[in-house]
């Protein structure tokens, strides 16, 4: 009795920890900081745990964490900034399984409440949801399958039938829960079948809304498990991270003017074209480009996952720095869905040395875009689409977008005139004050930092 | 009475949890999501139980894989988010 008190003590402060790690997380300079007293956070809730006084064998623990921690480390050490999104989708989906094993183990305590089973039954469906739905999350992004989105006729017909199932299965489990139970086999399956059914229709374009909402799943999955077990740091922890996640999902979701629903059943790719565009591109070299970067005051670059993809954030750097150097005032604008997670291009252009104040957020840098001397747009499309604010028969008309073509020039820069991630023409191309360059985003680049030297 | 304390206790922390989120910059927004990966990992706590207690056989190899894919989450989740985090500095810090 005294032990558990202790331990519940112990779990008061990691929870403590735990929202003063969020809370730092609230800017750049505090908030590697903030990290490290969330896993002090961990440190002390593992200890606690580890003390509770029904364990009486330590030898499994300990290998099975010394083979999480093993493979934790040199997933941490060896992923590239650019793989992020298939690394915390994969990552979800550990959370997921970890719940759903949790939650089954714990059909085999002692006595199991209906109140216990119910939330059993909670954390085996939702962790499995996430389980599965997180590795077809990490194929679509790793490119391991196709990351179109697959929709066909009946889909709903076949998710509401298995939804019905998994309650039937799910009721008829809860009233008579046992370990051995096949109702027990039957619920797992179906919440994987259910996760993967979830995410197949979701396409590419539409990746970060997901990977937001698998993050909110493991949560709420580690809360349900919370339950299961009566632990209540598990249902902290959890509910933290399940607000976390559906923060994000909303901020996604209004960044591409959908709503949550939208994306999840309806899979893009199958909608109506906009108005085709006709007028001429008018292409630049980077010699053009560099009598016209050379004069200009005030640079914005836009970037999207193509400049992930080319690896050229370093050379924008670079360029940023040239530019800054010849008395020009440059930033970073960044549109929330750019990349394929929230925040991803932030990432990658932090790893690159670029200072946090010079990353913008869209709504920054509207206002005072038509200021800029010169957009330079390298990798984005759908996010700088003016179709999306003028054109209402485009398929993205409505999402928010960088106005570059407010700027007083535009550059883009693309390998060639095919359309973005959503097959949606871009009428940014044709614009009078757009002029394209052409080729390797990386070597356009870097041919222009050489005009400067 | 348990059980009204435990969802007392979920209903606080929701509400906690969006009031500190949604003041996290869209700038961190990565960083953000691997370090809930890694508190997510707080399952751990749970799975150390299933795969101590040695109720049975199956109970405990079900908890050591929990063990391994909750360990998987936290550590990683810390050490890339730290790693992330690392980069991200401020123009006096960036300046070499």
């Amino acid at each position: 009795m005294n032990m558990e008190i202790i331990t519940n003590l112990a779990f008061v402060v990691s929870a403590v920890l735990f929202i003063l790690g969020l809370k730092k997380l609230g800017s750049p300079a505090t908030a590697r900081q903030g990290n490290r007293l969330s896993s002090i956070g961990m440190l002390i809730a593992v200890i606690a745990g580890l003390l509770h006084q029904q364990i009486v064998t330590y030898e499994w623990i300990i290998a099975g964490m010394i083979i999480g921690g093993i493979i934790g480390t040199l997933a941490a050490r060896l992923i590239q900034m650019t793989s992020m999104p298939e690394m915390v989708a994969l990552f979800n989906g550990f959370g997921g399984i970890a719940s759903l094993l949790v939650g089954w183990a714990a059909l085999y305590g002692a006595d199991v409440s209906t109140f216990s089973v119910v939330t059993i039954f909670l954390a085996m469906l939702i962790g499995g949801v996430t389980f599965s739905g997180s590795l077809i999350a990490y194929g679509k992004l790793s490119e391991v399958i196709g990351s179109k989105a697959v929709v066909f006729t009946g889909q709903r017909f076949v998710n509401g039938l298995l939804l019905l199932a998994i309650v039937v299965t799910g009721i008829m489990f809860c009233m008579e829960p046992a370990a051995d139970s096949p109702l027990l086999f039957t619920i797992i399956g179906l919440a994987l079948l259910l996760g993967v059914m979830a995410v197949i229709p979701i396409g590419g374009a539409d990746m970060p809304v997901v990977i937001a909402l698998l993050n909110s799943y493991s949560g709420i999955a580690a809360c349900a498990a919370g339950f299961a077990i009566d632990n209540n740091i598990l249902i902290v922890a959890g509910s933290l991270v399940g607000a976390s996640g559906i923060i994000l999902t909303n901020i996604m979701c209004k960044a591409m003017n959908r709503s949550l629903s939208n994306v999840l059943f309806s899979g893009f790719g199958a909608v109506k074209q906009g108005k085709s565009i006709t007028g001429e591109v008018k292409p630049i070299n980077v010699q053009d480009a560099y009598y016209i970067l050379e004069a200009a005051s005030n640079v914005a670059f836009v970037p999207g996952y193509g400049m992930a993809v080319a690896q050229a954030q370093h050379v924008v750097r670079e360029l940023g720095k040239i530019l800054e150097a010849n008395g020009c005032e440059v930033c970073f604008a960044v549109h929330p869905v750019a990349g394929r997670m929230p925040g991803h291009m932030n990432v990658l252009l932090a790893e690159a040395d670029v200072p946090y104040e010079q990353l913008v957020e869209m709504d920054d840098i509207n206002p005072r875009i038509s200021n800029v001397d010169v957009a330079i747009v390298i990798g984005a499309n759908d996010v700088v689409n003016p179709g999306a604010r003028d054109d209402k028969d485009s398929p993205i008309y409505g999402m928010p977008i960088i106005n570059v073509d407010h700027a007083r020039t535009v550059f883009v820069l693309k390998r060639s005139m095919a359309s973005g991630f959503s097959g949606v023409d871009n009428p940014l191309f044709f614009k009078e004050n757009t002029r394209m360059l052409f080729g390797d985003a990386k070597e356009s680049i870097a041919g222009v930092i050489a005009e400067f030297s | 009475m348990e059980v009204v304390f435990l969802i007392f206790i979920l209903v606080l922390s929701v509400f906690m949890g969006f009031e500190l989120i949604s003041k996290v910059p869209a700038t961190l927004h990565t960083p953000l999501m691997s370090g809930a990966n890694a508190i997510s990992g707080i399952t751990l706590v749970g799975a150390l139980v299933s795969a101590g207690a040695q109720q049975t056989e199956i109970a405990t190899w079900l908890g050591t894989a929990a063990v391994a894919f909750a360990t998987i989450n936290v550590i990683g989740g810390y050490l890339v988010t730290d790693r992330m985090l690392a980069m991200f500095k401020s123009k006096s810090e960036a300046g070499k």
